[in-house]
């Protein structure tokens, strides 16, 4: 996927300024956030799945090698094969050669953060594969080749109007005349084309949310079913995830789902979820004769050593991202990668880079909010704010900035000074405010006065006051 | 009561020494009025929460350390912000960790720390104020305060036995107001687009008078709210608490 979060500011600007995106950002907030607060209000012991979850997470990282060998050889038990890829080129190149050695056509994919992450749509067609989204938010930004917006539900930033246009547009060759007007309808036109993709693929590509250690079981959510036709019709089922996603047990996924769907969309469970474990069985109606799973690091064994591990404990429900104001106002295209919100202006410059993705550790207030949803409890602006100390370090503060932290600090490590200055300053605006109340305009305080008055000051600092009432 | 009333010492906050001394003088107020004797160490500047934010690690601990050593004779310190607490309480442990004889300093220190209104809630078992305010007023929840200090319920029972104060909530009252420090000079416009959703909810109580407990957020409120020409007044909670709002409202003009 291409890469355009050092554009952050100029598309935060644009996606303000798109009244479509704006429409269907605030349809979408109001939606996930009430949905949650029922679903977890009806739960007592939400809190308490939240720790163990939580806790299930961090044994397993700590133990992450014994666990992902546990996994492989159940995998290998069942009949079907584990890939490591260290790298994104890897692991397209790994899913390349097992759709040619499969001498595939069509290839049908199930909803894959990871598959963005690797950019593998680009890459499989460019080695002559047709590939299908099959996950309607996913089909719906495949025909507007765009990337998905929100973790999961990819295209939340387009409207029905725009559905139904792009519909419009690329339906025609297979009959549609009519621009659909309803939801349902927009939903049975897609289902219909897609039908037949799902019974001409010959591969069948998932990600995951889970991989169970103790079985060899891969775990999908879906509330649409495409994942089951994506995983059972092809003869090729291949699961492209990352290594973070193992639990130990059974057991443990379910602790994990509970806090999922509820984090998610507010459901108690998603309407379908999937356990697959190997290739179909001797007697058995369905499934793959093939199945890989493919198992990418990109980044995350060194995240594991360092003050990112809690990020490895993401679950991607993007509750995080839906009660964000940030993303609230500009939508995910803004943060110009796979992953945005506040989990992706933690893992994005993990992935691509402090200096490229500087802007999005940078924008937010750090109002805790993100972490206060958070079913795993990871300490999001914390770590937003390791990225600042980071970008400190290594000097990539804009120099503007760092003059003005400079002198800014220079004068507070001395109060008396810092006293007497402000004091002085204080007194020139006080002077210049004139009784006025407010600013419209202030000298280098424009970023400021664009939009709002600056409220003046009251007159002399409190210090200055303090020390004459004290002396008096 | 105790014989000999324990020391406070109060940490202005950087906003309130330039902006809005009438906030300091209010928490002096109150904070005598529980019994409690106030000084104000004149070794302060500012909590480094401007530093501590942009990841500028070092000249946060030096002001720190410059808190810490300014406030080492007081019994409490109290702050008119739940942010420059939060700051004090929570953020100067997490810069000392790695240092175990500065970390147990930072320790005994924030043991001490509070926000204004839950000091006088918790550690005074204030349960009313003695202040006269007759308006519809709708309080905003600062995130810092919520979400790290737990403050939530305190300025509100105060609120609540001001004569003549109604007061209405509003929508999202604990959604951001998009102030964030230097975050609404960084991104101002998505500042504006933050704070104009909650100026809408402000609206929608038809309350006359906006307060919270951080000065910071209130004058990104105030300017959003005096741009667009709402008639809504700011106040700081500890203003309205002490009956010191015989001034003019926050960007507001003298008799306006």
């Amino acid at each position: 996927m291409q890469i355009n979060s050092p554009q952050f500011k100029q598309r935060a600007t644009v996606a303000l300024q798109d009244m479509r995106l704006q429409k269907a950002l605030s349809k979408a907030k109001g939606g996930f956030i009430d949905k949650r607060l029922a679903a977890i209000s009806a739960l007592p012991e939400f809190e308490a799945l939240r720790e163990r979850g939580k806790a299930i997470k961090q044994h397993t990282l700590e133990n992450l090698d014994f666990y992902l060998e546990r996994f492989e050889s159940k995998v290998i038990a069942q009949g079907g094969k584990v890939h490591w890829a260290s790298s994104s080129e890897e692991a397209c190149q790994l899913i390349l050669e097992i759709s040619r050695a499969a001498n595939a056509k069509v290839i049908t994919k199930g909803k894959s953060m990871v598959g963005e992450e690797i950019s593998l749509n680009e890459a499989l067609e460019a080695d002559g594969f047709k590939v299908v989204e099959t996950d309607l938010g996913e089909y719906i930004i495949q025909l507007a080749h765009e990337p998905p917006s929100h973790i999961i539900a990819p295209a939340v930033h387009k409207t029905r109007e725009q559905i139904s246009d792009l519909f419009h547009e690329h339906h025609q060759q297979y009959g549609l005349t009519q621009k659909l007007d309803t939801v349902p309808e927009l939903v049975n036109e897609a289902r219909t084309v897609l039908r037949s993709q799902f019974l001409s693929a010959d591969v069948g590509i998932t990600g995951a949310n889970f991989l169970i250690a103790e079985t060899g079981s891969t775990v999908i959510v879906t509330n649409e079913g495409n994942g089951d036709l994506t995983n059972t019709l092809p003869r090729v089922h291949i699961v492209m995830t990352s290594i973070e996603k193992v639990v130990p047990t059974l057991n443990d996924a379910t602790t994990l789902l509970r806090l999922l769907g509820r984090s998610a969309t507010g459901q108690e469970m998603t309407s379908y979820t999937t356990f697959t474990t190997g290739v179909r069985r001797e007697g058995e109606l369905d499934g793959a004769q093939e199945f890989h799973v493919v198992l990418l690091d990109n980044g995350r064994t060194t995240m594991l050593g360092d003050e990112f591990k809690d990020m490895l404990r993401c679950i991607r429900c993007g509750a995080c991202m839906n009660h964000c104001p940030v993303y609230g106002s500009v939508g995910g295209h803004a943060y110009g990668w796979v992953y945005p919100g506040p989990m992706g202006s933690v893992l994005t410059p993990l992935m691509i880079g402090l200096k490229a993705a500087q802007d999005l550790p940078n924008a937010s207030t750090l109002c805790g909010r993100c972490e206060q949803v958070c079913p795993m409890k990871i300490p999001l602006p914390t770590m937003l704010r390791q990225h600042r100390i980071n970008a400190y370090e290594q000097d990539l503060m804009p120099t503007r900035a760092r003059w003005a932290l400079k002198i800014w600090a220079y004068l507070a490590k001395r109060p008396a000074l810092y006293q007497k200055l402000a004091s002085i300053k204080i007194g020139i605006l006080g002077f210049l405010g004139g009784g006025r109340g407010s600013f419209r305009y202030l000298p280098f305080a424009g970023a400021w006065t664009k939009n709002r008055d600056f409220p003046a000051p009251q007159g002399k600092t409190f210090m200055a006051q303090w020390k004459a009432r004290k002396s008096a | 009561m105790p014989t000999s009333p324990p020391k406070v010492g109060l940490f202005v906050t950087c906003l309130v020494d330039l902006f809005r001394p009438n906030v300091g003088f209010s928490a002096i107020k109150l904070i005598e009025q529980a019994g409690y004797s106030v000084d104000v160490p004149e070794q302060q500047t500012c909590c480094g929460q401007p530093a501590y934010n942009s990841g500028d690690v070092p000249t946060t601990r030096e002001l720190a350390r410059q808190v810490m050593t300014a406030f080492e004779n007081y019994d409490y310190v109290v702050a008119p912000s739940g942010s420059c607490a939060s700051m004090l309480k929570f953020h100067y442990v997490e810069l000392f960790k790695d240092n175990p004889v500065e970390l147990e300093k930072a320790q005994h220190f924030a043991q001490r720390c509070y926000e204004l209104t839950s000091f006088l809630t918790e550690i005074c078992e204030m349960k009313q104020v003695t202040a006269n305010f007759p308006h519809r007023v709708t309080y905003h929840d600062s995130c810092s305060g919520l979400r790290e200090m737990g403050i939530k319920q305190q300025p509100r029972q105060l609120l609540n036995s001001v004569t003549g104060l109604n007061l209405v909530e509003m929508k999202e009252s604990e959604t951001c107001c998009g102030f964030g420090g230097t975050f609404c000079l960084k991104y101002p416009d998505i500042s504006t687009r933050i704070v104009s959703d909650k100026v809408a909810n402000i609206h929608h109580t038809d309350a006359e008078v906006l307060t919270a407990g951080d000065l910071g957020c209130l004058m990104n409120m105030a300017g959003r709210l005096s741009r667009t020409g709402s008639k809504v007044q700011v106040y700081h909670v500890a203003e309205i608490l002490a009956d010191m709002t015989n001034i003019p409202a926050i960007g507001e003009a003298e008799g306006e």
